[in-house]
């Protein structure tokens, strides 16, 4: 059930109207049935999965909560007897055992993903390999469907069990509310990938119905159908032409692609998330801001604190951290030292974990080369301008113009066009083509044809064109006047008359300009598909 | 003070609700320089419901049967209940939402139609059910017709469909937006144009010339609703020549009428000899469709009988019809003589008699 879609906007009235009804302790129960009838319209067979992630964690989370209170009880009723270093050897054996529930509830779960995203792929760079060998056969590939939402779920899920593993708050006793947890619907397609700890206080709790609340959660869905639907919706066609056809748009055409889709993808991946948003806010839920004006970004590393925030750090707690501090990393670490010194040698492991940290992030975003490349060149971007710190603090000491707006601006364009670039990766069919593609910005010259009407052949029209700088400027205006305040609060403070014009502007450019029904393509959302 | 916020919302979405019907009206088609067609359905509900013969079904009724002949000639008072490429399921509900306003004597459906046993194009629906009020029939009609991408609400807030219109309004949708000349005759489209009929290509030799189910289901379906009303249902497959008719078809039909105790007339077979249908003068598309004189002529026969087996009444000394029909019958000769103006000046119908649609005058106005 797509978020924009007639069913979805009909799902949510329904489930609205029950919601404020009801006894306030049956809400989440509510939510929780709302959520597996949500997921059971990609296909019934899909709850399997989520079904099985669900009891895993439970029965792993439950038997590591046991070992922790078996602990303390141990250790409390031991207080005297035991010694500092019996204390010590009990712990580690209760940590062993709970590191094997830990491990056994991972491997299951990341295997179900892996084996469901990326056999395939798998598969087929084994078939590849066999080609090159003039093997003679190949492995047939399999026919597996993605369940619904699944890497976004699972991560959720092995953030909570890690969580529970490193003791930082108690086990969900309840499995039911587990369950909500991981199903809840409206951050199940594409996140924000929450937290346990984060998402508890409001998910399970009574919410009366509060005006206010509602007509924030309202106006943020709104605003979300807005960017998906004026924006990245009308943009899809222009950019689809483009990368669909590599041969005919060459030059400055892949520019123009890698601009729309950078204006694409933010809308229609910050609409879904403003949905997403919305949607539970409506319900008095609490959900993860998941980007902080990403454009406005004036490197790649801050770009990657600002944009699908909840990832990249679920990536640093989860992942990076770990494996910076883990035993083997520390024992490199020390012969790297002895090796290469200091300076190079404490770098060594650091680098490694961000390159394993954006190998997987791309393997994460999908089971194709595209991606994997696509971590890889982050990840490289990322250590070269941080192996050239010395050289940009030398140039920032001899000329002061750090602070300026026009190296700030600068800095902001330099770091969105990069981006652009790198994420052009998403889109092509293939490295090679991509590749191939950026040569042809350097090397075809023919920036005459997009101001003598090539602009007109990508399936847009210059109403289209109206229309998407209007709606652009407006995000950007919305964008940069929400820097301190939400908008939406300062909305609240203007006149009546302002804050209804603003609603039913807001509401009849969606129902107009929309791209939407007969003559448009139902477009998934971009990151509903990772 | 919460009283007075209530308030302020409600007034607020009442404001809202008239902003976004005004913006519905203003972007559905208004049909009336192009594809008239789209406004036959919608001209009923502003009809005097009085008549005695209600025809339903698709363009060989629209563009072969004239109402007015019907009333010149015999005081048959009639309706044409049809649309493009109209569907039997359409045609089905386009009856039943009828006999809620009126009981006709007789109903006269075109089989043609029978063919289609599955929704064909999005746009022919729209052409029919658009123009149809709310209602359950309406629900059903919507339902039965949809193709696989289509939602049903849509239908119901056609502006979910025609919002993308908004880079093609012109100034008719401006002008029409509060309401429309009438174009048809009792739903009858007038043509004057001749085409005549040249080659028409012979059937197609098919693997199975059944109806299909869901055809019949609904013929089934009118023969109960017409039973249950007491109406007497009559099937004719009309004197077009093309889209071919198959005898296979056409004995199927026979077949049905006569396990349903009902009538049918293939005027096909009567055509030329009986009916003097010329088809190198009264057709306008070679063969689709009869020209104004094609379907006087084919009206005219149609009527005998309709007066002669079925006894119809003849009304044209009752005063309660003389001057609504003196109006249609001063509309339909203003709007011959407009088109034939116009065929003699151009060479070919520029407007469709759009100046006689003043006569008409405005659906709204009635």
């Amino acid at each position: 059930m797509l978020f924009t879609s007639y069913e979805f906007i009909l799902f949510v009235v329904i489930l609205f109207v029950i919601f404020y009804i009801i006894p306030k302790r049956f809400q989440w129960m509510l939510l929780l049935l709302a959520s597996y009838v949500f997921y059971s319209f990609a296909g019934l067979g899909y709850l399997a999965y989520i079904l099985a992630t669900t009891l895993s964690t439970y029965l792993a989370s439950w038997r590591i909560g046991l070992l922790q209170t078996i602990q303390a009880d141990y250790l409390k009723d031991n207080k005297e007897g035991l010694s500092r270093e019996e204390r010590k050897t009990y712990k580690a054996q209760i940590k062993k055992k709970q590191r094997m529930r830990l491990v056994f509830c991972m491997v299951f779960n990341f295997g179900i993903l892996a084996v469901l995203k990326y056999t395939n792929f798998t598969i087929l760079n084994i078939n590849s390999v066999f080609d090159l060998l003039k093997v003679g056969r190949n492995i047939p590939v399999l026919s597996f469907v993605l369940p619904l939402g699944i890497s976004f779920y699972t991560f959720q899920t092995m953030g909570y069990i890690i969580d529970v593993y490193r003791d930082k708050y108690p086990y969900e006793k309840n499995i039911f509310k587990l369950a909500l947890f991981i199903s809840f619907f409206p951050q199940l397609i594409q996140g924000p990938i929450s937290r346990f700890d984060d998402l508890k206080e409001t998910l399970f709790s009574a919410h009366s119905f509060d005006a206010m609340n509602i007509s924030f959660g309202l106006q943020r869905i709104l605003w979300g159908f807005f960017k998906k639907l004026v924006v990245a919706d009308r943009l899809l066609v222009a950019v689809n032409t483009i990368v669909r056809n590599p041969d005919d748009y060459q030059g400055v055409y892949v520019l123009v692609g890698m601009f729309f889709y950078a204006i694409q993808l933010y809308a229609d991946f910050t609409g879904g998330i403003d949905i997403a948003i919305g949607v539970a806010e409506v319900f008095g839920i609490k959900l993860k801001e998941n980007f902080e004006r990403p454009y406005f970004s004036k490197s790649i590393t801050e770009y990657w604190r600002r944009w699908h925030i909840t990832l990249g750090t679920w990536f640093r707690e989860y992942m990076f951290f770990p494996i910076s501090v883990s035993k083997s990393m520390l024992n490199l670490s020390k012969r790297c030292r002895k090796i290469f010194g200091d300076a190079i040698g404490k770098r060594i492991p650091v680098y490694l974990a961000t390159i394993i940290v954006w190998f997987t992030t791309g393997v994460w975003h999908g089971a194709a080369w595209n991606f994997i490349v696509w971590g890889l060149l982050n990840c490289l971007v990322i250590l070269v301008s941080q192996e050239c710190t010395p050289l940009y603090q030398r140039f920032h000491n001899r000329f002061n113009v750090l602070h300026t707006f026009w190296y700030r601006l600068f800095q902001v364009a330099r770091t969105f066009w990069l981006m652009s670039f790198l994420r052009t990766l998403d889109c092509y069919r293939n490295v090679g083509t991509t590749f191939r593609m950026y040569g042809t910005v350097f090397t075809k010259w023919n920036w005459n044809e997009i101001f003598n009407g090539g602009l007109l052949g990508l399936g847009l029209t210059i109403s289209d064109y109206i229309v998407l700088i209007l709606a652009v400027l407006f995000i950007l205006y919305v964008s940069l006047a929400s820097r301190s305040v939400g908008y939406r609060q300062q909305l609240a403070r203007k006149p009546l008359t302002m804050r209804y014009l603003s609603y039913f502007l807001l509401i009849i450019s969606i129902l107009i300009f929309g791209a939407y029904g007969v003559g448009y393509d139902a477009s998934q959302f971009i990151y509903s598909q990772f | 003070m919460k009283i007075k916020k209530i308030l302020i919302n409600i007034v607020a979405l009442m404001l809202l609700l008239a902003v976004i019907i005004f913006l519905q009206e203003l972007f559905m088609p208004k049909y009336m320089s192009e594809i008239p067609e789209g406004n036959l359905v919608e001209e009923y509900y502003s009809e005097e419901k009085k008549h005695d013969v209600i025809f339903v079904g698709d363009c060989e009724v629209f563009s072969n049967v004239s109402p007015v002949t019907l009333w010149e000639k015999y005081g048959i008072t009639s309706y044409i209940r049809g649309s493009a490429q109209q569907l039997i399921w359409q045609s089905y509900y386009l009856l039943e939402e009828t006999l809620k306003y009126e009981k006709p004597e007789v109903v006269v459906f075109n089989v043609l139609s029978m063919k289609y046993n599955e929704p064909q194009k999005e746009a022919y629906n729209r052409l029919t059910l658009d123009g149809m009020k709310l209602s359950k029939q309406k629900i059903g009609a919507i339902k039965a017709s949809m193709m696989e991408d289509e939602d049903l609400i849509t239908y119901i807030f056609p502006l979910l469909r025609y919002h993308s219109r908004w880079n093609d309004i012109k100034a008719e949708d401006f002008k029409y937006v509060l309401g429309k000349d009438k174009q048809s005759h009792n739903g009858y489209l007038m043509r004057v144009d001749i085409k005549p009929v040249g080659y028409i290509p012979k059937g197609r030799v098919m693997a199975d010339y059944s109806f299909g189910d869901n055809s019949y289901y609904y013929l089934e379906k009118m023969a109960k609703l017409c039973m249950e009303n007491d109406v007497e249902l009559i099937l004719i497959k009309s004197p077009s020549v093309y889209p071919y008719w198959y005898p296979q078809w056409d004995q199927q039909i026979v077949d049905f009428a006569q396990e349903n105790d009902l009538t049918y007339i293939n005027f096909l077979e009567v055509a030329e000899d009986k009916i003097g249908i010329e088809y190198d003068k009264d057709t306008f598309d070679g063969g689709l469709h009869l020209n104004l004189s094609g379907a006087e002529k084919f009206t005219e026969y149609f009527g005998e009988i309709l007066r002669s087996d079925f006894n119809l009444p003849d009304h044209r000394d009752e005063e309660d019809y003389k001057s609504i029909w003196k109006d249609k019958t001063d509309f339909y000769y203003a709007m011959k003589e407009d088109q034939e103006r116009e065929l003699k000046e151009y060479g070919y119908l520029k407007s469709y008699g759009a100046v006689a649609q003043t006569i008409g005058g405005s659906l709204d106005e009635e």
